[in-house]
């Protein structure tokens, strides 16, 4: 039940609430326990409510992590 | 799909377990924890330990929810709904747990028992506005993710004067377990069950943040990696620990930053403590009494705590002879060394809780590991 993908605001409602795009399907979800999310934001979801927010930045910064791999031999991958 | 793709790239995870086995001392083991089921699900279903050298081996850990609610409590919520005829909303995967004398909360419904399976705490608290002639009580289990929702549903249902919505918490907490794991006799043989290093959940953190598992870095000096849940996430995670063991390092180090801070979600905290406060003790399946480490409602909802209004005393039962799920989940026994496993025990006919959801150690092995293959 932890299980989760980030999600894509693609509406905000009423009583902080909030509608994702999760690979296609669409669905509400509670925005109360993240503040100032706007439309197209990814937020993690977990059972109905918004956890946190992805920083684009920090995932980007982590991605560049994998690729610096220093492969054997010592070559940059 | 952005954000999750990227992070199940195939090159990249061959590169990543080239520099894993490249820096992994062949000399050495490398014994490191998963925390949380959500790792051990990505673990077996992307095949990661296939990916690392034979000396780096992974145990799984108690992080998934389902696995360590224990019967008793299950027991509990069974008899709201049949002896007292409460409507129980539960979240879907505590309704196969195994409970007393082989019910469960689906045998519960076959036998007249209203209970409904529910995807978010904010349904069960709508059925208790739609349906003022009912009572509802919420099951709400979880580690810190979960728990957040739940105290937003007792502060709406005290807000809208809502006297038919019940809470029986069960909620836990993540860091007593992980403490609860290292003070183990068997863990602290030293020899025995040698854990190298922690890889940290990533969306209990989210919540809590990465402060509270430097208590665990400097005071039992074990590396400690909070990682995300796709595989790519968890390999860089593995690589940063065989680096910290190798550098003689024991920090907290996150590998999660695009989701997961030092402080955690403040907004999520605040709420949790106004409704919630520490129990002096609570049985976990599969570890047994752990001291403060489970929350229980302030008395200032006490209207709305159902373990109060029904009276509910809490009685420990215990699992089948033959289920090792308790040294599963302290990573001393592997799903494999269990004589049920895959005979008597299948996710179809879950003779313990590990088989259950599919965070559970023996429900994932079951489900993707390579024994599957084996027996086809
Ligand atoms: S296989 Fe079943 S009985 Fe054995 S430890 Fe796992 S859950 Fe328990």
């Amino acid at each position: 039940m932890c299980l989760a993908i980030p999600a894509r605001i693609v509406e905000l409602l009423d009583d902080a609430q909030g509608v994702v795009d999760l690979g296609g399907v669409r669905k509400q979800i509670s925005l109360e326990l993240v503040d100032g999310v706007v439309i197209g934001d990814y937020v993690i979801v977990h059972v109905g409510y918004a956890l946190s927010r992805l920083d684009p930045v920090e995932a980007e910064r982590t991605l560049a992590l994998f690729a610096s791999v220093e492969l054997p031999g010592g070559a940059a991958a | 799909m952005k954000y999750v793709d990227e992070y199940r790239d195939g090159s990249v995870a061959t590169q990543l377990a080239a520099a894993i086995a490249a820096e992994a001392d062949p000399q050495r083991r490398y014994a490191f924890m998963e925390f949380c089921g959500g790792h051990t699900h990505a673990i077996s279903r992307y095949g990661v330990s296939d990916l690392l050298p034979p000396q780096v081996r992974m145990i799984h850990g108690p992080g998934c929810p389902v696995c360590v609610l224990p019967i008793g409590r299950i027991d509990q919520a069974i008899r709201l709904a049949l002896e007292h005829k409460v409507t129980l909303c539960a979240y879907g995967d505590t309704l196969r747990v195994p409970a007393s004398a082989g019910m469960s909360l689906l045998k519960a419904k076959a036998r007249g028992g209203d209970i409904r399976m529910v995807y978010s705490a904010a349904d069960a608290l709508a059925l208790a506005r739609d349906e003022p002639t009912r009572e509802v009580v919420f099951f709400a289990i979880g580690f810190e993710t979960t728990t957040p929702p739940t105290a937003l549903v007792l502060r709406q249902a005290r807000q809208l004067g809502l006297r038919n919505f019940l809470v029986l918490c069960c909620h836990v907490l993540t860091p007593s377990a992980i403490g609860t794991i290292l003070e183990s006799q068997e863990v602290r043989q030293l020899g025995t069950v040698p854990i190298d290093g922690f890889i940290g959940p990533a969306h209990v953190s989210t919540v809590i943040g990465s402060r509270p598992y430097e208590f665990f870095a400097e005071e039992y000096r074990k590396p400690v990696v909070i990682a995300g849940f796709e595989p790519l996430d968890v390999m860089q995670a593995i690589l940063m620990l065989v680096r910290q063991v190798n550098e003689g390092r024991c920090e907290v180090e996150n590998e999660f930053t695009r989701a997961v801070n030092r402080d955690g979600n403040l907004k999520a905290q605040q709420h949790v403590s106004e409704v919630f406060e520490l129990r002096k003790s609570f049985e976990w399946r599969g570890l047994g009494m752990v001291p403060y480490s489970a929350l229980k409602i302030r008395s200032a909802y006490a209207e709305w705590d159902a373990e109060r209004r029904y009276a509910l005393n809490y009685q420990g039962v215990a699992d089948h002879k033959a289920c090792e799920c308790g040294a599963i989940l302290r990573g001393v026994k592997k799903p494999t060394d269990c004589k049920l496993f895959a005979t008597v025990c299948t996710p179809d006919n879950p003779m313990g809780s590990c088989m259950v959801s599919s965070e559970g150690g023996c429900a994932a092995h079951y489900t993707y590991g390579r024994f599957r293959e084996r027996v086809a």
